[in-house]
């Protein structure tokens, strides 16, 4: 019983965030109202027993809202909200077409036959999970694993304006390397360690 | 040493008393250092510093500046303590905690990020350049010292085969992780101090940007953040004692007040190093914490992992 | 609480994510409306999980996969908008027309 009441406070709570997403004109509330959305959706999947992925799906997403606030600040031309103003195209074909989806799918769901459930969760659902993914499951991890690398290069490549020859000049021999934000490592030093920056 | 067990519901009240003690404790310590370094004589006054600073922080009007989002400034300010009461629910006292989750130890983090959300709500919602500077300072520096703090529980996590602190305490009953995983009990103790925005790392709050996110916050508000970072800083050392110094684990003593001493040592040393060292610039750890704490962690933590798989002989 | 409910939340949560991929202009916007169609996907595989096969670990490997997928698509989509932004100064879709004859 009391589930049921956590269950719905937050699948309307999840839904309602997840329209005011849209709606206000701040864009600081927005990010955090995605949060909002993201966090109270997860409570669900902790209802199930899943606490692993529930958790890491809001330690995931709180940082993934920060860091997308600070993008949505950094681009948006209004990012207070303070003169509100229509970022919008084609709304009502929008609308008309995520209302059909909605509606198409809610009546699949509430239609289609599901299969009866087989078996009973694990007593460690966390532990099946590691050892599917370990096991089982491996070329999934695999294939996580390699799609995340790419991101990360493909991340920097895109958006990184300055290479190599810009920071370590033409014959790649300036040390310190000229940076416009210089850190505290000694490049020389780490050079000599790790090898980095040749 | 007694295995951890889950303590009865009314010990989650005793989290929040307890943690506030000991941040009590870690503030009036830092003002009894601060008198030192000016050579100011220590007597009572500056002990209840602290105390007396809570209460006139209370008495204060709040201010705000106009066209400020409440909505988020408030949050945030709220959320700064309410995660480090949170986050320090899984640490157990003695051998009882006040909820033994199965995977404590990523809840743990979980609530710690919330600050990064809190700070940077509490920045800029206070619709000032300098608050806004604070916030986005923290979060530069969230990405530097959130990685080697995540590898270092990531490490903790694979020496005790679980992440339930309980599991972890267990499994530090002949050796303490802090003797084979030294280097992550110091990239532990490094974040501790930057997840609460103090010490080397205060830059969100610093002199140079006039307080930073603390800068158009009084009264309530002020005390909020203000203890907020307090409690963090606790729960943090509270927490470095079932993950790196066995727990409650020591003799004649009992288990809770080996938690206790513990935890106050390792607070005691945090506020040492926050008293000694100067600000360092955001843009400098965040190299130093991508180019040396980052290998470092993973270094210790593969270290970890290939001494766990030759110990349980394979798989 | 069933399988159902589950999924009419998760169809929920999808439109919504759809009706803001489709309708925004500005491309952190759009981002925000694909984030939240992932979390359907997310609350979607957790349900079927538990409801439909709850002894094998497949639905936890798709809820694994849905936050991994996140994490790219911000990735990328944050770095594509960077390139965007430097070569052209603009951060919504419209005018991003290179392509267009």
């Amino acid at each position: 019983m009391a589930q049921a009441v956590v269950f719905w406070v937050c699948a309307i709570g999840a839904v309602a965030a997840g329209l005011a997403v849209f709606r206000v004109d701040s864009m600081a509330r927005a990010t955090f109202a995605l949060l909002a959305s993201f966090v109270l959706a997860a409570v669900p999947l902790l209802l199930l027993g899943l606490s692993y992925l529930g958790i890491l799906v809001i330690l995931m997403m709180i940082m993934e809202m920060v860091v997308m606030a600070v993008f949505m600040i950094m681009y948006m031309m209004n990012p207070a909200g303070l003169m509100p103003m229509s970022m919008v195209h084609n709304k009502k074909g929008s609308l008309a077409i995520s209302t059909g989806t909605f509606v198409v799918l809610a009546v699949g769901v509430l239609l289609v036959d599901w299969p009866q459930r087989q078996g009973v969760p694990p007593p460690d659902v966390t532990f099946a999970l590691g050892e599917a993914l370990m096991g089982s499951h491996m070329l999934v991890m695999l294939v996580i694993g390699l799609g995340l690398f790419a991101t990360i290069v493909s991340a920097v490549v895109l958006s990184h304006p300055r290479g190599r020859y810009d920071r370590f000049g033409d014959d790649l021999r300036r040390r310190p390397p000229d940076d416009p934000i210089p850190g505290s490592v000694d490049a020389r030093s780490l050079t000599r360690i790790f090898g980095v920056g040749r | 040493m007694n295995a951890v067990s889950q303590g009865p519901t009314w010990t989650v009240l005793l989290v929040p008393v307890l943690l506030g003690v000991l941040a009590l404790c870690g503030a009036a310590f830092a003002r009894v250092l601060d008198a030192r370094a000016d050579g100011r004589g220590i007597s009572g006054g500056v002990l209840a510093a602290p105390l007396a600073e809570s209460g006139r922080l209370l008495l204060q009007q709040r201010r705000a500046v106009v066209a400020s989002d409440r909505l988020l400034a408030r949050t945030g300010v709220v959320l700064v303590p309410v995660a480090a009461v949170l986050a320090a629910l899984v640490v157990p006292l003695g051998d009882r905690t006040a909820s033994d989750l199965s995977i404590g130890i990523v809840w743990f983090n979980a609530m710690e990020v919330v600050t990064w959300a809190a700070l940077w709500m509490a920045g800029w919602g206070s619709n000032s350049v300098w608050g806004l500077l604070g916030g986005y300072r923290f979060v530069v520096q969230g990405l530097s010292y959130e990685l080697p703090h995540m590898f270092a529980l990531i490490t903790v996590a694979t020496g005790a085969g679980s992440l339930r602190v309980s599991d972890a305490v267990a499994a530090q009953e002949s050796l303490w992780f802090v003797v084979w995983m030294p280097v992550a009990f110091v990239a532990f103790l490094l974040s501790a101090l930057a997840l609460s925005f103090s010490g080397p790392f205060d830059t969100a709050t610093g002199r140079d940007i006039v307080g930073g996110v603390l800068a158009e916050y009084s009264g309530v508000d002020r005390l909020l953040l203000v203890a907020g970072r307090w409690l963090m800083l606790s729960a943090a050392a509270a927490m470095s004692v079932p993950l790196f110094l066995g727990g409650s684990g020591g003799p004649l003593l009992p288990g809770w007040l080996w938690t206790l001493v513990k935890a106050v040592a390792v607070l005691g040393l945090l506020v040492w190093v926050r008293s000694r060292t100067a600000t360092l610039r955001m843009d400098r750890f965040a190299e130093f914490g991508w180019l040396v704490l980052i290998p470092l962690t993973l270094l210790q933590a593969l270290v970890v992992a290939v001494v766990v798989v030759g110990m349980t002989g394979g798989m | 609480m069933t399988l159902q409910t589950f999924l009419l939340l998760a169809c929920a949560l999808l439109a919504i994510g759809l009706y803001g991929a489709l309708s925004q202009q500005s491309i952190v916007m759009i981002m925000m409306g694909l984030e939240l169609m992932v979390n359907a996907v997310i609350v979607a595989g957790a349900a079927f999980w538990y409801y439909v096969s709850p002894a094998r670990p497949d639905g936890q490997v798709v809820v694994l996969v849905a936050v991994t997928l996140m994490a790219v698509e911000m990735a990328m989509g944050f770095a594509v908008q960077t390139a965007i932004f430097r070569s052209s100064e603009v951060d919504m879709t419209d005018m991003a027309t290179e392509l267009k004859d």
